[in-house]
């Protein structure tokens, strides 16, 4: 029988230092990987760029006209934060099908009999995608801007919002993650991509939850993508008074922090019951 | 054998699907692999190819029993083992999306080469596996025989000790096949050890060694390809003569050299022999009926097909099979 001389039970911390610095580098190699696919393929990506300035167009012009919007602010106003926090939902899809492609193809299962951490796959995933919104927030926020929309507060407060909005894409991200490993195949995101429209619908980025239903209200109001669309419009300053719901800005900090607190161990979980 | 120079050792391990249906199980399943050679695991759909490729590879843990690949245990030792494999899915595990090259860069900077090696590994992987016109096409693009060459490439960007290769061909034209198999043989020459899966006798042959025969979970029968063949299947010799009235004759000739009944289909004037010797019964019959002036219009030996043997396995060796859920 072979031996093995165990050295590895007397890890030195440099040893540890050098795993860390490989899942840094992996997970950038992996991030780089999906830039390649955007060089690959730039019409589904600068589609799925493109697609929320269609929705705004859609809402802005079309419809808005007809949506009664609290007072003292037009609708158009109204309409950019939610549709920032839409954007953030589309993110969703792109991460799930991601990860199933990845699964269904046998390059997930190539990553794992492969030297490298799994942490490197998850954290290549998470700066691709959050790269890729990063991108759609500054086309579909430059196409506000050149469109009239503004904010009204300080410079900061904007930022704030934006981060606000990406914490909520990264809380989606782990769903994603989640939602794709446990799909059967990439065809199955296309339910994902039907959903999130009731989704997006039922919360306050299109409408007023106050024209609802009292019950109905109450649900769009809970909805994540409603508690970050009022904080952005509280921090843009694009709600009226009346608006800005006091506790809007920390509840679109811990929402996100309770979806991804629930669905990362969940995904880390999935990913180790791979191999069942 | 022992685990120095098995590249492989299985013994006795056990995989249960919750509910059964995801895969094949193992039902001690004992397997072993000499350094530097190609071991063929064949059987049917169903008999735990998969399963067997996934254990040995870490990416599915078993129930009971023991396994080392290279060396180290699959189990406690799954990272090591991972730093000595390489993997052939049953699908071409490759970025679709990303060029030749660009899978080959991305999988080599995964193993850890620097920025330059992983290009010269890519360029002579290209160029091994007659991919460089390729180079540049998105690998959704390729054939299925050049995807599968892309597919091994990857696998070999580092050199592993041992290869896994699950059902290679399945799915690919007789030209893609041809492509695969004489990359395969190209490792096999570097002295990669390779364990193949295949439905398919013929590329067992082709390829392998040995031959390990699975069935429900279990390796049923083990040798070199003609020691299986000869052992449970039959070589069949087939004539066909010019007339309807030369079969009788024929018969009378063909009688000393069959190893059990003859066929004869008179319509299509052939006649089959179970043949024990395939030289000598080859040669006997082409004399005798040179001797007798019977002119043949065809003449052939069959080697038993895969079929043959597992209808033989299957009708000798009890399967022990776990109980099933409907």
């Amino acid at each position: 029988m072979v031996t093995l001389q165990s050295s590895r039970s007397v890890q030195s911390s440099q040893a540890a230092m050098a795993r860390l610095g490989w899942v840094f580098a992996d997970a950038w190699t992996i991030a780089v990987r999906d830039l390649q696919h955007w060089r690959q393929q730039p019409g589904i990506v600068i589609f799925n760029w493109v697609f929320p300035i269609l929705i705004v167009l859609m809402f802005g012009l079309l419809f808005g006209g007809a949506i009664v919007v609290p007072e003292g602010t037009s609708y158009f106003e109204f309409l950019m934060p939610g549709m920032f926090a839409v954007t953030m939902l589309f993110g969703l899809e792109t991460t799930m099908m991601a990860v199933t492609t990845d699964a269904a193809k046998g390059v997930t299962d190539r990553f794992r009999s492969m030297p490298m951490s799994a942490s490197a796959v998850v954290l290549g995933r998470c700066i691709a995608d959050m790269l890729n919104s990063i991108v759609g927030l500054v086309i579909l926020a430059v196409t506000g801007l050149v469109l009239g929309w503004r904010w009204h507060g300080s410079v900061g407060a904007a930022f704030a919002a934006f981060g606000l909005l990406l914490l909520l894409r990264f809380a989606l991200l782990w769903v994603g993650i989640f939602m794709g490993l446990n799909a059967k195949g990439p065809e199955s995101v296309a339910t994902i991509q039907v959903l999130v429209w009731p989704v997006s619908f039922l919360s306050n980025v299109f409408v007023d939850p106050a024209t609802m239903p009292a019950w109905l209200g109450a649900i769009a109001q809970w909805n994540p993508l409603s508690v970050t669309s009022s904080a952005a419009r509280t921090l843009f300053e694009n709600a009226g008074t009346s608006w800005a719901a006091e506790n809007a800005v920390l509840l679109a900090i811990l929402m996100p922090l309770v979806i991804t607190a629930v669905f990362l161990p969940l995904s880390v979980r999935k990913f180790r019951h791979l191999n069942q | 054998m022992n685990s120095r120079t098995s590249a492989v050792l299985a013994s006795g391990v056990r995989k249960q699907y919750a509910g059964g249906a995801e895969g094949a199980g193992l039902n001690g399943f004992d397997l072993e692999v000499g350094a530097g050679t190609v071991c063929g695991l064949l059987g049917p759909n169903g008999a735990g190819k998969t399963t067997a490729i996934k254990i040995l590879a870490t990416l599915l843990a078993l129930d009971a029993g023991q396994a080392r690949v290279a060396g180290f245990n699959v189990v406690t030792e799954a990272a090591l083992v991972r730093q000595h494999i390489g993997l052939v899915g049953q699908y071409a595990a490759i970025d679709e999306i990303l060029t030749c090259r660009q899978n080959l860069m991305l999988f080599g900077r995964l193993n850890h080469l620097s920025g330059r090696n992983a290009r010269q590994r890519a360029d002579h992987l290209l160029e091994q596996f007659d991919l460089v016109a390729a180079a540049n096409t998105p690998a959704s693009k390729l054939s299925g025989g050049m995807r599968r060459r892309l597919d091994l490439a990857v696998s070999l960007i580092v050199s592993p000790q041992v290869l896994f290769v699950d059902e290679p061909t399945t799915g690919l034209d007789p030209a893609g096949r041809l492509e695969v198999w004489a990359a395969i043989r190209t490792l096999v020459r570097e002295g990669t050890t390779v364990l193949l899966t295949t439905q398919y006798l013929e590329e067992a042959d082709q390829l392998a060694d040995r031959i390990s025969m699975l069935k429900a979970g279990r390796v049923i029968a083990e040798g070199t390809p003609d020691d299986l063949k000869s052992t449970f299947g039959t070589n069949w010799l087939d004539i066909v003569v010019d007339g309807v009235a030369d079969i009788d004759a024929a018969k009378a000739i063909l009688q000393p050299f069959a190893a059990g009944e003859l066929h004869i289909d008179a319509e299509s004037r052939r006649i089959s022999i179970p043949v024990q010797d395939r030289i000598r019964a080859l040669t006997g019959v082409t004399t005798a009926f040179e001797d007798a002036q019977i002119a043949l219009e065809d003449l052939s030996l069959r080697r038993p097909t895969l079929d043959e043997v597992f209808l033989h396995l299957n009708s000798s060796v009890p399967t022990n099979r776990q109980p099933e859920v409907a």
